[in-house]
């Protein structure tokens, strides 16, 4: 079956069309005309407009919360009303005020930040014009990427510039405790989600209720993050699901004709928290979220972030993907009140929704010279980048050709045509001039200066100074890795199987996007286009042969298969640390807080040692994606216990993903079950 | 001149005249006339008759000999409600003067005799209010003269056949269906041949011919309205073939021996093409699409007309014994492509025609039943029954047309069901002759629990079991009184909540209607031309007090129509609760005109299909059920859904796309939608249509919807009958009919 994503050549680059640089006219004319422009946009028609009031006295009336009040009231033996007292305080602490006033006040104030941050905002001027179209035809929901603070605001900001009614914003409950600065968010559109929910029945209905309300009112486009959190590796993050869920759930249910969902890539050049992200991914805790520390950050200011493509992609229409999908005769025979687990139908379509919208996001954004770079500089042994520095003009050189194997996988480059390459180079490695440095026709890695020392570093400082360089830099390799991650793994399944027969390759290339799922995002349900897709793109850039029944190498492909394996190693050998920790590791029972330091201090001893290659093995978010893979692959169960994740180990399903993975027993289908979580 | 009097007497002996006509000594001649006129027996004649009568100073009557059935109705109509006489009165007659309107009530009200108003009627009698009001009071006076026998009963007749003698005399002008349709009908197009709309020399709509209300009337708003809705243009015609072409007809395919046989039994058929192609069709869009164009496909071989139950018993029991298949035909009006010959059909079809079956066999005033054949059409059994002071209550839009039978097969519903309930709640009895041969009830029981209703395997058999031949139903008196009304409503979603909460406080009245925004300005549209100036002075004042005073959007409001009926008093009292219930969610009333121009657009809107094909435009209307949360959800989505559906294939300009809610219970309502579009330019529009409506009642299912409220499954929705009913459902329909019907002679293949 075709899907009509892939029907429509959506999966190819729309990267020709024109962005236009918003800041441009910010820096020519008035900020404070800008704030006070007269913003009149033309709403969703299907609805009559609705105040905040309005909006969250429906919520706290309706039948579906009123049958939740009456159960938990059941449940625990309190009083209904109580528990409805309890459901008025949760809205109260969730909900947004928006306000044009505060839009207005945002308006300027970010306009004030976004010039001092960035040389421009791009914004694919298109994909607004049909933006603008879709708003007045149904409820839409605004599906961005999340890979920093400055995303938070910035789709509000390009709506109320071109007269487009702006967003109510899903975000985290950390924003809303910030003195100030949650109200202002607040009443920007901010609605704020508690992090972990967990099984708190009366929430979960309190905040389904009111998205729910949202999109059935149409009360203004919704936006939210899919992935549920900043990713702190620039890579996109398995979708979550519940949010996802509740959107969808009134077309499901047909309260709406239909929805739309706009994915939106942003892309930076340089991203505000690059060497925070890199530090949390070592274990330094993330700094809560306060005002103070907001404006601390004045430092950060003063730096240069280049330029900040924001992509709306196409707007696509959630009747015509569900169709075949969803059957909405499910919700006619009880009350579509009623609080109900979603049917198993409903739950594999919301998942393929969400990785498909994740997959969209990926595809639309742009990426940069830099990031290219970065793929190559990870490819060099560690010694090159740290002592020996990696000759600039071979750099420059590989970067070219990687770019034209960019371009044959289909990625949007953000390549400017009319400079000299060599001018676009360099720059970029002027931008990051906090990751690598480059000096005498040579690039190195830069090493952050620690304030002065009393003592001297220990090796393991050492190894975690240049780790943070090399997240940093793995960060921004990850911009484009979604552009070559099913060619990738094709390679990498030639390499491991050595077989040339497409079956046994097919199987290999399932089993490691099974092992991999959390690390590159395929939308499920499409291996074999996936596989297809890997197949057609290496035949493309002429690294192989494909017939019926082989896939076989081709001479002059060599630098492109070696270059796309070299891609996966090190997820391959931090995989291994762990599997190897897991399988050799007496105790069956392991908490999460144990596990992770417990591997990364392998790891950094294999490092020591020479015997691991790749610091990436050191990051928290690796090894907490190889710990849910396992999972996933049910080598490792989950123990639900009230304080902490524990979890079980069967040491020797660990001990056979590892073989297999190296090659050393043969790939076979591992059975997975579809991932649903909500 | 005959003795009029005598005959009129003899015939109402040959009931049961006496019952009403009880000992009143004393009044003088004038009462003799006006009991016999308010009998209204043959109301138009008899009451000519009656003044002869009085003429020749006859004032009290004896029983005579029972000599012949009157021929339209078995009997005089009766009073037979002691207990509510009314003081003034005294003992007589009460049951009948409750179904008099009384002066007061003509005086503020609509003529209930709406025959003569919406609906278009064969009778020439429609009664004014004047000689009504005459003929109560002569009522009183006669019914002195005459004298009430002891151990009246009802008088039951064995439902013999009518000899084919005496149709004539009486019965042939009364009645609307004559054997050959084509005489009064239209063969490619909606209802009588007199009745259409065009568009005259000036551009103007009128409506021809003299059955309606709005016949013989300009449209001014029309043209506007059709151009500017459909993007149509009355320079653009896509004219009907003129004549139906015989030649286009396949000849029938007979089978001899069954012909042979036919013809001894001496029941009338037919194997003209005419006759054959007329019951070849029911008034889907695509059937009258391909009428228009002289494509005729497969018909019935044969007609046959059966007058009773018994030609009926005898033309099966043909039918099985040569394997012929039948296709029972009722009014023709049906819509779910339930009369296509199956084209896989290989034995001759006979359609069996019941159209003169259409007699009222006798009215039980004891037990306000009245037995009928299945024939009858709507018009003609309220007419009938309303000349005895009663009616059934049950009017469907298609009555005119429509037939008892039909009714019974497709589990028919009326407008007026708030009251009088729905088909299955008239019913009391019905007979069907089915290849095994007849099944009816030993009893009239109002309500039995004899395991599964066995009624319920033939309301809804569309055909496929048998031949419904009569049936027993409900009656009630004529409401005394009746009062249309309207309301307007700021929005759609304010409006369906009103009705929500009638139906909550169960207070609907007889009927009440909402439309949406388009559905308002069409109705707006219709509106004929007025005659007065102030008139139109006072519409536009009402505009402006709705649109400007109350702040009401004109591209949102809607507007509910209603009909009250019964007592005067109740009715009033009625009016307030409901219009204080709208005044709740932001409803104004809006008059009774209003009101009653929405009821008379239902006979008429099926002639506008026919002016819309005329300049291609094409529509339909269809219906579902729905739970009461899902009534707005439903009507949003089905609109859009149609809407989104033509543009994507292909249609050029927007659709007019809309709904109404059009009936109430307590757990939902029906809701109909009108889909119509301009097909110029589509090479096959057919196709677009039949997509168009296909994906319309996937949208429908999606949303909870029922398959169907009351049109039924026939051949057009057949496909969704497993999972509407499941597959055990569908098993246990088709062991039905494997017994009943092993060898499919009824064999139009509807429903599964």
């Amino acid at each position: 079956m075709t899907h009509t994503h892939r029907a429509s050549g959506r999966a190819g680059p729309e990267h020709d069309e024109e962005f236009v640089d918003i800041l441009e006219e910010r820096r020519r004319s008035s900020d404070l005309g800008h704030a006070l422009r007269t913003f009149n946009p033309h709403p969703y028609r299907g609805a009559p407009p609705c105040s905040t009031a309005d909006l969250n006295k429906a919520v706290l009336e309706s039948q579906y919360l009123r049958y939740v009040a009456k159960e938990i009231a059941m449940e625990t033996g309190s009083s209904e009303e109580d528990v409805r007292e309890e459901a008025r305080g949760i809205l109260e602490e969730m909900s947004q005020n928006l306000q044009l006033r505060f839009i207005r006040l945002m308006g300027y104030t970010l306009t004030k930040v976004f010039k001092r941050l960035f040389t421009g905002i791009f914004v694919n001027m298109e994909g607004l014009g049909t933006l603008q179209q879709a708003i007045q035809e149904a409820p839409v929901i605004l599906m961005p990427n999340h890979r920093s603070y400055v995303d938070f605001l910035v789709i509000s900001y390009i709506l109320f510039t071109y007269d487009i009614p702006v967003p109510v914003i899903a975000a985290g409950i950390p924003l809303a405790g910030m003195k100030m600065v949650g109200e202002i968010l607040r009443r920007s559109g901010a609605f704020f989600i508690r992090r972990a929910i967990g099984s708190d029945k009366l929430y979960w209905a309190v905040l389904s209720e009111y998205v729910k309300t949202i999109v059935r009112k149409g009360y203004a486009p919704m936006e939210f993050y899919v992935e549920g959190l900043r990713s702190r590796t620039l890579k996109s993050v398995t979708p979550k699901l519940g949010m996802m869920h509740m959107v969808l759930e009134p077309y499901f249910k047909s309260e709406v004709f239909d929805i739309t969902l706009v994915p939106v890539s942003i892309s930076y050049d340089r991203v505000l928290e690059e060497s925070l992200l890199a530090h949390e991914l070592l274990g330094v805790p993330k700094p809560k979220e306060s005002t103070a520390g907001l404006l601390k950050a004045g430092k950060v200011l003063q730096e240069d972030y280049g330029t900040m493509h924001v992509n709306f992609g196409r707007p696509l229409s959630v009747r015509q993907l569900c169709q075949g999908k969803i059957n909405r005769c499910q919700y006619n025979s009880a009350p579509r009140d009623l609080p109900q687990k979603p049917t198993e139908e409903a739950q594999a379509c919301v998942s393929w929704l969400a990785h498909l919208m994740v997959r969209i996001q990926d595809e639309g954004s742009v990426i940069s010279p830099w990031s290219l770079m970065a793929c190559l500089l990870l490819q060099a042994p560690m010694a090159v980048l740290t002592e020996e520095g990696l000759p600039w003009e071979r750099l420059a050189e590989r970067t070219l050709w990687l770019r034209r194997l960019a371009l044959d996988c289909g990625a949007g480059l953000n390549w400017p045509g009319q400079t000299p390459d060599s001018d676009v180079m360099s720059s970029a490695v002027a931008l990051h001039r906090s990751v690598v440095y480059r000096r005498a026709g040579r690039v190195y890695l830069l090493q952050q200066e620690e304030p002065a020392r009393k003592r001297p570093i220990s090796p393991e400082e050492a190894v975690m100074r240049i780790a943070t360089a090399v997240l940093m830099l793995a960060s921004y390799r990850n911009q484009s890795l979604h552009v070559f991650a099913r060619p990738a793994l094709l390679a990498t399944a030639l390499h491991i199987t050595k077989s040339t027969q497409r079956d046994e390759l097919f199987a290999c290339f399932c089993f490691l996007q099974d092992v991999f799922s959390y690390e590159f995002i395929l939308v499920p349900g499409e291996l074999s286009q996936d596989f297809e897709e890997a197949c057609v793109l290496l035949e493309k850039c002429g690294a192989v042969h494909i017939s019926q029944q082989e896939v076989t190498l081709s001479d002059m492909g060599l630098e492109a298969l070696s270059f796309l394996r070299a891609l996966i190693q090190p997820f391959i050998d931090s995989y291994q640390v762990m599997f190897r920790y897991l399988s050799e590791e007496g105790d069956p029972v392991l908490t999460e807080k144990q596990l992770v330091p417990a591997v990364r201090n392998r790891a950094t001893k294999l490092i020591l040692s020479g015997e691991l290659r790749t610091y990436e093995a050191l990051s928290s978010d690796t090894l907490k994606n190889a710990l849910s893979a396992l999972q996933r692959l049910e080598a490792v169960t989950k123990l639900r216990t009230p304080e902490q994740n524990e979890y079980k180990v069967n040491s020797a399903a660990v001990g056979r993903i590892g073989d297999i993975l190296s090659g050393t027993i043969p790939p076979q289908m591992l059975q997975t079950t579809p991932d649903a979580r909500l | 001149m005959e003795n009029v009097v005598q005959r009129l007497l003899k015939c109402s002996t040959s009931t049961f005249f006496q019952l009403h006509i009880v000992n009143c000594t004393g009044l003088g001649e004038e009462g003799v006339k006006a009991a016999v006129a308010t009998s209204r027996l043959e109301r138009g004649k008899l009451r000519r008759r009656t003044r002869a009568a009085v003429e020749t100073g006859v004032g009290h009557r004896e029983p005579g000999p029972r000599t012949r059935r009157c021929p339209q109705i078995a009997f005089c109509p009766a009073f037979c409600d002691p207990d509510s006489l009314p003081p003034r009165v005294g003992w007589i007659a009460a049951g009948a003067l409750a179904s008099i309107p009384t002066p007061a009530a003509h005086g503020s009200a609509p003529s209930i005799h709406k025959h003569g108003s919406s609906m278009a009627s064969n009778s020439s009698s429609s009664g004014g209010s004047d000689r009504q009001r005459i003929a109560q009071q002569r009522l009183r006076i006669i019914a002195g003269h005459l004298q009430r026998p002891a151990g009246d009963d009802s008088a039951l007749l064995a439902a013999e056949c009518k000899d084919q003698g005496s149709k004539s005399d009486a019965s042939s002008e009364e009645k609307t269906v004559p054997r050959r349709r084509q005489e009064i009908m239209k063969w490619n197009g909606w209802g009588y041949s007199d009745s259409r709309f065009l568009f005259n020399k000036k551009g103007q709509a009128e409506f021809t011919g003299k059955r309606y209300k709005l016949s013989g009337m300009i449209i001014p708003g029309l043209k506007e309205w059709f151009e500017g809705t459909f993007g149509a243009n009355l320079q653009h015609k896509s004219p009907a073939t003129p004549i139906l072409n015989s030649s286009a007809v396949r000849p029938p395919t007979l089978n001899e021996a069954f012909v042979e046989e036919l013809k001894s039994t001496g029941v009338p058929f037919s194997h003209d093409a005419e006759d054959r192609v007329f019951r070849a069709y029911g008034h889907c869009v695509h059937e009258i699409f391909a009428l228009r164009e002289g494509r005729i496909g497969r018909v019935p071989d044969l007609v046959v007309w059966p007058n009773c139950h018994n030609d009926v018993v005898k033309i099966v029991e043909l039918a099985c014994k040569h394997n012929v298949c039948l296709i029972p035909y009722g009014g023709g009006t049906s819509v779910s492509s339930a009369l296509e010959c199956p084209s896989e059909e290989t034995r001759s079809i006979v359609s069996l025609d019941t159209s003169q079956m259409n007699r009222i066999l006798w009215i039980d005033e004891k037990n306000l039943t009245a037995h009928v054949e299945a024939g009858i059409v709507g018009q003609d059994l309220e007419r009938l029954l309303n000349e005895s002071g009663y009616c059934t209550g049950h009017e469907p839009d298609s009555m005119e047309f429509s037939s008892l039978g039909g009714w019974v097969a497709t589990r028919a519903s009326g407008m007026k069901k708030n009251i009088y309930g729905n088909i299955e709640d008239l019913v009391v009895h019905i007979k069907m002759v089915t290849p095994r041969g007849v099944i009816e009830k030993s009893c009239q029981g109002p309500r039995m629990s004899t395991g599964p209703d066995v009624h319920h395997f033939i309301l809804g058999s569309e055909g496929t079991l048998g031949v419904v031949t009569e049936v027993t139903m409900k009656i009630r008196p004529m409401p005394e009184y009746q009062k249309y009304g309207s309301v307007v409503f700021p929005n759609f979603e304010q409006g369906v909540a009103c009705l929500r909460e009638v139906a909550k406080q169960r207070c609907a009245p007889a009927s009440i209607r909402l439309m949406d925004n388009e559905q308002f300005k069409f109705g707006h549209a219709l509106k004929p031309q007025v005659s007065s100036i102030f008139t139109s002075f006072l519409d536009g004042l009402k505009k402006i007090y709705i649109t400007k005073f109350k702040g009401f959007d004109p591209n949102r409001l809607c507007v509910a129509t209603l009909l009250f009926e019964g007592n005067r008093e109740k009715v009033l009292q009625h009016e307030k609760q409901v219009y204080d219930i709208a005044a709740k969610f932001g409803g104004l009333a809006a008059g009774e005109d209003n009101g009653q121009r929405g009821y008379m657009l239902t006979f008429v809107i099926a002639y506008l299909r026919d002016l819309g094909m005329d300049y291609y435009v094409m529509g339909e209307s269809f219906e579902t059920s729905v739970p009461w949360d899902r009534v707005l959800d439903i009507c949003q989505n089905v609109k859009a859904r149609i809407v989104h559906e033509c543009k994507e294939r292909g249609v050029q300009f927007t659709p007019l796309s809309t709904c109404r809610v059009t009936q109430t219970y307590d757990a939902g309502a029906c809701v109909y939608f009108y889909f119509g579009f301009n097909y110029r330019g589509l090479s096959d529009p057919v196709h677009v249509y039949e997509q168009v409506e296909h994906a319309a009642r996937e949208e429908i299912l999606a949303n909870g919807g029922s398959l169907s409220h009351h049109h039924g499954v026939g051949k057009l929705r057949k496909e969704w009958m497993s999972e509407t009913v499941s597959n055990v459902g569908i098993g246990m329909l088709k062991s039905v009919k494997d017994y009943v019907d092993p060898n499919n002679i009824f064999g139009n293949r509807n429903l599964f």
